[in-house]
């Protein structure tokens, strides 16, 4: 050993150097201990090294070392939610590149190669991981799919996958479907790059999600760094590991300090309210165990994996084999050997773990299995971030349940059972009739005409013919319609184009009353209130609100989150920032849900989530078209932490099922729509469309800026532009959205606008 | 006409500044916010979208209308009795008094001694390659210009268009376009000297050069 090390005296060094620095990135610096000393001590040893002798510098070092034991074990016994931030932000840390070299066999990068990629920060390689089953060996084909941060920082973006980067996931795990080889997915990213170039953070996120939910091959996500959207975007997994010094979260604790703390842009934000806030978001792997926004923790050393830890890649790979089993074995139909299976697995997990595994397990799935896989992630994620309270609901709103129950079952029956037959039987006919038209329709021609001259077609109720409808404006109604409140006030505004356009002061009690809140010169259009669309948009009468009872908490206990709740409800008279309705449009039924600005900046937790849930399974038991109307969205709400992220994957999982099952889902977005939600089950929708002037993105100007260093033009996230890069199909005017509406259901529903 | 060399530069050493008036756009109580003296800047950011020092709000019927500085300079014959008190549409309220650098009274001595060619419309322009070979192959010469030399090629989605030099023959002494730049209609491409002026047109921007002070 003594010769070893004096052979090695440098590396030894080096090594003690190392750690020092390690603790250094942990600690947030050297003044933590007595690390400066330490530091400065090896800095002494190197730069005196032939000066001393042997004996010297060795009782030197061994001090030095001892001393480092120590402190590494204090650190190590109470490690701060920052710290481990901190962990896994060092550069010492492993990167996927170190699990690829030593957990798989071998492996094939796809699509580029280091720096010659479409995006270095996303790696996709085709790799084999072996089995050992009583000394013989099994191998494993996989879709490896993860961020890589290391080995050339420089063009990696720290593992900020740009929308390209994600694309490329896509279209390789698109090919693992085809292959039906597994996917393992590994997340070391601190979010995604927030630019809008196509195909769009946001929007590729949502396509990924969407695509992932629906996989028909086992997925098993591994959780280093998870940074909210960033990691959604290739974690949508059957089965989600985290290592024990990982840190998965909705913001990055400085990301959330600045808003707690009302940081202004290029202000320092206070080190203490980081560490609060890291604190507060349960970002650790405990903290999501229990949150149960991850299934497993799998143990590092006390001080976090690093680059040579290969007793944890070891551990790693068992593990990653073990979930794909475990993934696999659930879809199976021989229900003994999956328990079987599944117990001696669990044995293997109390007893240690070893390389060796007591049955070999093919990765490949029939087509029933593909099913019960798809129909076990719903269940999955419909099950996951439930961090919000449901009220006693009153008798009246019991008997309107139980009513709806009813009713659910005679939508499955009407459109289920008995439709299915109808459409059958309509088929052949009109495939006979077809043929036979030809030769009647000179026979029936006139007798057709006869018939419309002495029955005509009745008109509707209010004596307008469908197309008399679809030319009508809202200006055209009775005016016994709602006014927004804010016309209530004499004075007058300018309107923010006026130095471009000349527009003319406007006068508020004609701005919001006849104009609608839109400038007259140049088409701006003024925010508005929810109220209005909800008074404006749908037929007089025809809203009926529904899952009241669900309610936003404070799941965290969040510090102060509490009294902001509290407020916000005193504000608004809600308790959720999402209303969800039954509504109809021009007697057109739909099913509404509607995230609105006055309740916490449309912000989506858990209750928000729940209800769309809900209200989408509701327009799928009722066949009705689905509307997602985004008065305004701020993205995830940070207080309810991942609780809050896992509401991506569950409501596109459910949006998914709802369009695969044949409904027609639009999504409007109106003022402000950001982050989460738009890169997750409102951007995976066909139909987007915008209202003039507002603006859709992934990350804010701010965000933008502090975190890609680059300015963004004023008008970046308009509807125009989103329009110009293809994220939405449209720009409607406010003043035609209830005939703009209506067309679309009729045009995109058509024949089949409740059921295909 | 025949313009004055010693009195531009008289004129300019005189009163280096660019003086805008600030007028009110319509009628309404004004609060002053700026001092006389004070130094503003205009709107700032790469796409100009922060808006210049507030100089004044305008309120007109509830509708308080901020008043930003579209200039770099300072305030001047700033009118504060009119702090707080009603005024008609076209009010002049004060001067910013932008102070010209070496480079903006350069341009605007040689816009008003030089010939200015214009672009006739938004394209893309290059130099003939003729023209092009001959700059590139002496530099310091001079380029002289006649009526009916093909000098510039106008290019818009592939339509390459030969212009004509129209205007007084002259040297071409000032070019405001780089290679295939994108310039908008009316915007000047080149600036011509005639041959008998040259001397001391050169002579006067030595002497701005290294006289004045920025």
């Amino acid at each position: 050993m003594e010769q070893n090390r004096l052979l090695d005296s440098g590396k030894y060094m080096t090594e003690l150097a190392q750690r020092i620095n390690y603790l250094a990135d942990i600690k947030g610096g050297l003044e933590w201990g007595s690390l400066r000393e330490l530091s400065e001590r090896v800095q002494n040893l190197r730069s005196k090294l032939f000066d001393l002798k042997e004996d010297e510098l060795f009782v030197e070092l061994d001090q030095i070392e001892r001393r480092l034991d120590y402190l590494e074990d204090r650190v190590a016994q109470d490690l701060s939610s920052i710290e481990i931030v901190n962990i896994v932000r060092s550069p010492q840390r492993f990167t996927l590149q170190d699990i690829l070299e030593n957990c798989y066999d071998s492996y094939t990068e796809l699509g580029g190669e280091g720096e010659c990629n479409i995006d270095p920060a996303v790696v996709v390689a085709r790799a084999t991981i072996t089995r050992r089953v009583k000394n013989r060996l099994y191998y494993h084909q996989v879709m490896v799919i993860g961020h890589e941060k290391g080995y050339g920082e420089e063009f990696r973006n720290g593992g900020c996958a740009k929308p390209w980067g994600n694309e490329k996931a896509l279209r390789y795990m698109k090919v693992a479907e085809i292959e039906g080889i597994p996917i393992h997915s590994y997340i070391f990213t601190p979010g995604a790059y927030p630019i809008e170039d196509y195909p769009g953070a946001a929007q590729q996120i949502a396509r990924n999600l969407f695509r992932m939910s629906r996989l028909k091959v086992p997925i098993v996500a591994f959780i280093s760094e998870g940074g909210s959207g960033g990691a959604e975007a290739i974690g949508l997994a059957d089965i989600r590991l985290m290592a024990s010094r990982g840190y998965y979260s909705v913001i990055s604790p400085e990301g959330a300090a600045a808003i707690e703390g009302r940081i202004k842009e290029g202000g320092k934000v206070p080190r203490e309210l980081v560490e609060h806030c890291a604190a507060q978001l349960k970002m650790t792997a405990e903290d999501n165990l229990k949150l149960k926004t991850i299934d497993r923790i799998i143990e590092e050393p006390p001080l976090g994996a690093r680059r040579g830890d290969y007793q944890f890649f070891r551990r790693l790979r068992y593990e990653m084999v073990r979930a794909t089993d475990e993934v696999v074995l659930q879809t199976k139909s021989f229900r003994t050997f999956r328990s079987y299976a599944l117990k001696r697995q669990s044995q293997e997990k109390t007893e240690g773990f070893s390389d060796e595994f007591d049955i070999h397990i093919k990765w490949s799935l029939t087509d029933s299995e593909k099913k019960r896989l798809l129909e076990l992630r719903s269940k999955k994620y419909r099950s996951m971030g439930k961090g919000y309270k449901e009220l006693r609901q009153s008798l009246g709103s019991r008997l309107s349940e139980a009513v709806e129950t009813v009713k659910q079952n005679y939508y499955d029956i009407r459109y289920g059972l008995l439709r299915q037959r109808s459409r059958q039987v309509q088929k052949l006919i009109e495939e006979v009739s077809s043929e036979g038209s030809v030769f009647l329709k000179t026979v029936t021609e006139p007798v057709r005409v006869a018939y419309d001259f002495v029955f005509p077609k009745p008109k509707s109720e209010n004596g307008l013919s469908q197309q008399d409808i679809l030319r009508r404006s809202i200006f055209m109604q009775d005016w016994e319609q709602y006014i927004s409140p804010l016309a209530n006030e004499d004075k007058t505004v300018s309107c923010p184009n006026a130095e471009k356009y000349g527009c003319k002061d406007l006068w508020v009690p004609d701005l919001y009353g006849e104009f609608c809140g839109v400038c007259p010169t140049c088409g701006h259009h003024f925010p508005l209130e929810y109220q209005w669309y909800l008074q404006n948009l749908f037929d007089p009468g025809s809203v009926r609100e529904f899952n009241k009872h669900i309610v936003s908490a404070n799941p965290l206990k969040f510090q102060g989150f509490d009294e902001k709740l509290k407020k916000a409800i005193e504000r608004t008279g809600r308790r959720s920032g999402i209303i969800t309705f039954d509504a109809s449009v021009f007697d057109i039924k739909i099913v509404v849900a509607m995230l609105y600005s006055d309740f916490r900046s449309g912000t989506v937790g858990s209750a928000e989530g729940e209800k769309f849930i809900r209200a989408c399974d509701r327009a799928r038991a009722t066949r009705r078209p689905f509307l997602a109307y985004i008065h305004t969205t701020g993205g995830i709400r940070i207080h309810e932490g991942t609780l809050g992220v896992i509401q991506m994957p569950r409501c596109t999982l459910v949006v998914r099922e709802y369009i695969d099952s044949g409904g027609l889902y639009i999504v409007v977005y109106d003022n402000n729509s950001y982050a989460g939600p738009v890169a997750s089950f409102l951007g995976c929708s066909p139909y987007q469309v915008g209202i003039r002037s507002s603006r859709i993105g992934f990350a804010g100007p701010r965000v933008i800026r502090e975190t890609t260093g680059a300015d963004v033009p004023p008008d970046y996230h308009s509807a125009k532009n989103a329009l110009k890069r293809g994220h939405i199909q449209g720009i409607w005017d406010r003043r035609e959205f209830r005939k703009n509406l209506f067309e679309a259901l009729m045009t995109m529903g058509g024949p089949h606008l409740y059921y295909k | 006409m025949e313009i004055n060399l010693k009195d531009l530069l008289k004129k300019y050493k005189s009163h280096p500044y660019e003086d805008h008036e600030i007028r009110t756009p319509h009628t309404g109580v004004v609060h002053i916010n700026v001092e006389d003296g004070q130094e503003v800047s205009g709107p700032t950011g790469r796409w100009k979208h922060r808006p210049g020092t507030l100089l004044y709000v305008l309120e007109r019927e509830g509708n308080p209308k901020r008043i930003t500085s579209r200039y770099t300079g300072f305030v001047a014959k700033l009118r504060k009795d009119l702090d707080g008190s009603f005024v008609q549409a076209g009010e002049p309220v004060m001067l910013i008094r932008h102070r010209l650098n070496k480079e903006e009274i350069i341009d605007r001595i040689l816009r008003e001694v030089l010939y200015i060619f214009p672009a006739p419309q938004r394209a893309r322009y290059f130099f003939t390659p003729e023209v092009s070979a001959a700059m590139e192959k002496d530099k310091k010469k001079a380029l002289n210009l006649k009526e009916g030399d093909e000098i510039l090629i106008m290019s818009l989605m592939k339509r390459d268009t030969l212009l004509s030099y129209e205007g007084p023959a002259g040297v071409l002494y000032k070019v405001y376009f780089n290679h295939g730049d994108l310039k908008e209609q009316g915007a000047p491409l080149l600036g011509i000297c005639s041959p008998e002026r040259l001397p001391f047109v050169e002579k006067m921007i030595q002497r701005i050069r290294t006289e004045w002070d920025d």
